[in-house]
């Protein structure tokens, strides 16, 4: 693994981690704005990086900012929310070229700097309020966003088993917020809450490239000019899930569809926190989590009932995932044969060079994830949410130090909570 | 061993064609974890229509047969190649386009058993008639999730739209009618014919030494025997140069409407630098006329009739050609009658050179990132080489093209009369 060299420092309200790399043609620059996930907020955060991304003082329209990041050698600028645990994150990304390759030398990463922080930090405002025309627009945006996850019976498989399963905990709640709460919303309340944001939400900026430290300071104070904070905000750590039995909730639900979809979700107790975390990682890989874990090779390969059949980690929440298109007569043989899978890596039944193949290819992922800018703050930043410092140097002996006694141990902790099954109207029958 | 280096994109690409007609590219990159390659043979869903080799009768095998085949070529007598990649750390997969089927895997360590590997399996095909049996309920699922897809249903509907007769308007995976038609004897038959090392080629991009991939490919390569190379066959029935249908709404169980509009190129036998010349126009005209910068793009979206799922594409191969415009909407009709007017309006004046200026610089910004992807490199690569050009030529014909070649590109294909279509997605039972 080649070494990564990172420096961080703070400015203002915000964490700065500069990661020097000369393997990219680009600089990235990525801001994540960390607040906890609340039923009352979650369709005001989701709203606000949508409005701030259409115009700013410097560039009144979305039309305008567009044309600056195409006068910038085609920089991207996205702004967008996510849910990592129970944190509800606003993040943005611009990443630009680095005008080492370019015939003319245009000083891309200031310009980069100056466009990111003109959005995030200099709004176009009127009267206290953000502009009711851009309001507008992008309710209807958000709107139509929430209304494709029920496009995606994928995505929206995902989305009804959170809700069933986590159904009085945040993390039930849905990334971009209810259609309900969204009529309501107001130029003036979103304005209130941007203020709210920029002075106490948690606030890292990471920029990855060929760049110099002492320049991204000189950067930072030049252009991030947030409120100052009297207050540290609160260091988040992880939601576990409830603790204590879980009783098992099978869920059905009806559509008009070639193919159902079967999403199953497990508590394990074990977050990024714990020092189990990658006996869970390991778990996963073997359960479900790559081609030769055993719910491809049984319920695909074995069983051929369906094309997909894998599980993941929310790596902030202790769940795990299971997800399955199949044909909807064959939902008992499915349910059975997963549950099997679980048994069997309760009771251990998985040989010690099978452990070794998943360590091996959790280690390539892990590699490959660092060779892309965004991958590499990805990982980074589990150190923020986890509220655990973990250096990207431990992660391989971290996986490699895990034993099958590990694996056992954490697969007796997973317990079913909810099967969801959305139902197809075609192959009813078990032929 | 040939050596070509890109000064300004600091790259150097490496190029052997072996005895046995394989074409070997290799591109080192310093600063990566990973290694990736794709072992491509020019064989798609497209081609359903040829003479098998060593025969003289042509014959017509089933829809979605090249996807099958990408499918079964990872069984091997032993079992699951998946599993010996896992095993060597690497992961493994494959893809059918429509003039395409690739087979790669990245890894971060074992580079050259994972070579090996590749190479390997791909040469010994080995199907058995249960095998091909169990296949078809995996595939079968697949099919179906596709189905339930609305993105994919569009763009599958505007396709069938354009070509009458052309594959190309066949789903790449076939359908449960035609898989089931699929046997051990026709895939070794399409095997046999297009898995020629004189139709494949080989990428490799990473942190590797090239002199010692070459070696080992060459190695690999003399052990084995081949047939003498024929030229491959392949039938296309004519296909008129107009657009066969005009319009089609597709139902399904969606909430918002989708609309997909495209032109059908009129001639689509342009190869080399013909093509790239093109190709580049077109996407150039099209980012002028739709981009998020234009005023198309901010009219659309003021007026509520496009949200940022919205985007345009190009795609140019020998036989068949076409743009792609469109995205969510709740008025699918109203926004395709306002793409084709704004495309009659866009057409009828001439360029805007600073816009022209503009959108070339973003075009060259676009290319420099990509360049920090290795799967990208890869892939476009060969699909650049497939069609007689080369990828490391679109910056300078990025900047050589010039408004007149822009005008004559946009004369050319943006005839509403005759080639434009549209297919809608429209909500079930909806309005």
């Amino acid at each position: 693994m080649k070494a990564i060299n990172v420096n961080e420092f703070t400015h203002g309200p915000v964490n700065v981690h500069v990661i020097q790399s000369d393997t990219y043609k680009t600089n990235t620059l990525v801001l994540h704005i960390r607040a906890a996930l609340t039923e009352e907020d979650h369709t005001l955060r989701a709203l606000l990086p949508l409005v701030l991304q259409s115009g700013s003082a410097d560039y009144p329209t979305r039309k305008q900012i567009r044309q600056k990041l195409d006068d910038l050698y085609g920089a991207t600028l996205t702004g967008d929310v996510n849910k990592k645990g129970e944190n509800h994150l606003i993040s943005f990304k611009l990443e630009a070229a680095n005008e080492k390759y370019l015939k003319d030398s245009t000083p891309l990463l200031e310009n980069a700097f100056q466009m990111m922080t003109s959005v995030i930090s200099n709004p176009l405002i009127e009267n206290g309020a953000f502009k009711e025309s851009v309001i507008k627009s992008e309710k209807r945006n958000l709107k139509q966003r929430i209304q494709s996850v029920y496009d995606d019976k994928i995505r929206y498989a995902n989305m009804r088993l959170n809700e069933e399963m986590c159904k009085n905990e945040p993390y039930g709640l849905f990334v971009y917020g209810s259609e309900e709460q969204l009529d309501n919303i107001t130029g003036e309340d979103l304005y209130d809450y941007y203020k709210r944001v920029v002075n106490e939400d948690a606030m890292d900026l990471y920029v990855v490239g060929d760049v110099e430290t002492e320049e991204i300071k000189n950067l930072v104070s030049k252009h991030f000019t947030l409120p100052e904070r009297q207050e540290k905000p609160a260091e988040s750590g992880d939601e576990k899930a409830a603790a204590g039995n879980v009783e098992e909730k099978e869920i059905f639900e009806e559509q008009d569809l070639k193919q159902g979809k079967l999403h199953l979700g497990y508590r394990t107790n074990i977050t990024y926190q714990d020092d189990d975390y990658f006996a869970l990682q390991l778990f996963n890989g073997l359960f479900g989590g790559f081609s030769h874990s055993k719910l491809f090779i049984n319920v695909r390969e074995k069983a051929s009932l369906a094309y997909y059949a894998a599980s993941r980690v929310e790596s902030h929440k202790g769940l795990l995932m299971v997800m399955s298109g199949i044909e909807t007569g064959n939902y008992d043989k499915a349910v059975k044969i997963i549950r099997e899978q679980m048994e069997a890596m309760k009771n251990g039944e998985f040989e010690e060079d099978q452990l070794e193949q998943t360590k091996s290819v959790l280690k390539n992922q892990l590699l490959e994830t660092m060779d892309a800018p965004r991958g590499l703050v990805e990982l980074m930043y589990h150190n923020e949410l986890g509220g655990k410092k973990r250096s990207l140097d431990d992660w391989i002996p971290g996986i490699d130090a895990v034993t099958k006694e590990d694996v056992v141990r954490v697969a007796n902790e997973a317990q079913l909570d909810t099967v969801y099954f959305l139902k197809g109207t075609e192959g009813g029958s078990d032929e | 061993m040939n050596k070509q280096t890109f000064d300004q994109l600091k790259e150097t690409l490496y190029h052997e064609k072996l005895d046995n007609g394989l074409d070997v590219y290799i591109l080192p990159k310093a600063g990566f974890n990973k290694t990736f390659a794709t072992f491509t043979t020019k064989y798609g869903s497209i081609d359903n229509h040829f003479i098998p080799l060593g025969e003289k009768e042509a014959v017509k095998v089933p829809d979605g047969i090249a996807h099958f085949l990408e499918h079964k070529l990872f069984e091997d007598e032993d079992g699951d190649v998946f599993q010996l990649f896992s095993k060597q750390g690497a992961s493994a997969n494959a893809f059918t386009s429509f003039t395409r089927t690739a087979y790669l895997f990245s890894s971060t360590s074992k580079v050259m058993e994972n070579l090996t590997t590749l190479l390997d399996f791909v040469q010994k095909p080995y199907f058995t008639e249960e095998s091909v049996e169990k296949e078809k309920g995996i595939i079968g699922q697949e099919i179906k999730m596709y189905d339930d897809n609305p993105d994919w249903r569009g763009y599958f509907g505007l396709i069938s739209n354009l070509y009458e007769y052309h594959p190309v308007k066949i789903d790449i995976a076939g359908t449960i009618e035609s898989i089931n038609e699929v046997t051990k004897d026709l895939l070794y038959t399409c095997y046999e014919t297009f898995y020629h090392p004189n139709n494949m080629l080989l990428f490799i991009v990473g942190n590797v030494d090239a002199e010692e991939m070459m070696t080992l490919v060459k190695e690999n390569q003399s052990g084995k025997e081949f047939a003498e190379p024929e030229r491959i066959q392949r039938f296309f029935e004519a296909e008129a140069p107009e657009v066969d249908q005009a319009e089609q709404t597709i139902e399904m169980n969606v909430k918002t409407g989708k609309c997909l509009t495209g032109f059908k190129e009129r001639s689509p036998d342009r190869q080399g630098k013909d093509l790239l010349r093109h190709e580049l126009s077109i996407n150039i005209l099209l980012e002028m006329m739709f981009g998020q910068s234009s005023k198309n793009y901010e009219t659309l979206y003021e007026e509520g009739l496009i949200d940022d799922t919205f985007s345009f594409d190009y795609s140019g191969e020998l036989g068949f050609g076409f743009s792609v415009i469109g995205g969510d909407t709740a008025e699918p009709e109203q926004l395709s009658e306002r793409i084709k007017s704004m495309v009659v309006e866009f057409t009828s004046k001439s360029l805007d050179e600073e816009t022209v200026e503009s959108v070339r610089k973003k075009k060259i910004g676009f290319f420099l990132r990509s360049l920090n992807s290795p799967e990208y490199i890869a892939n476009q690569f060969t699909r650049y080489q497939f069609n007689d050009m080369n990828l490391f030529d679109v910056i300078p014909v990025l900047e050589s093209l010039t408004v007149d070649d822009l005008q004559e590109a946009m004369t050319e294909h943006f005839k509403p009369d005759t080639q434009f279509s549209k297919c809608l997605v429209k909500p079930k039972g909806g309005a």
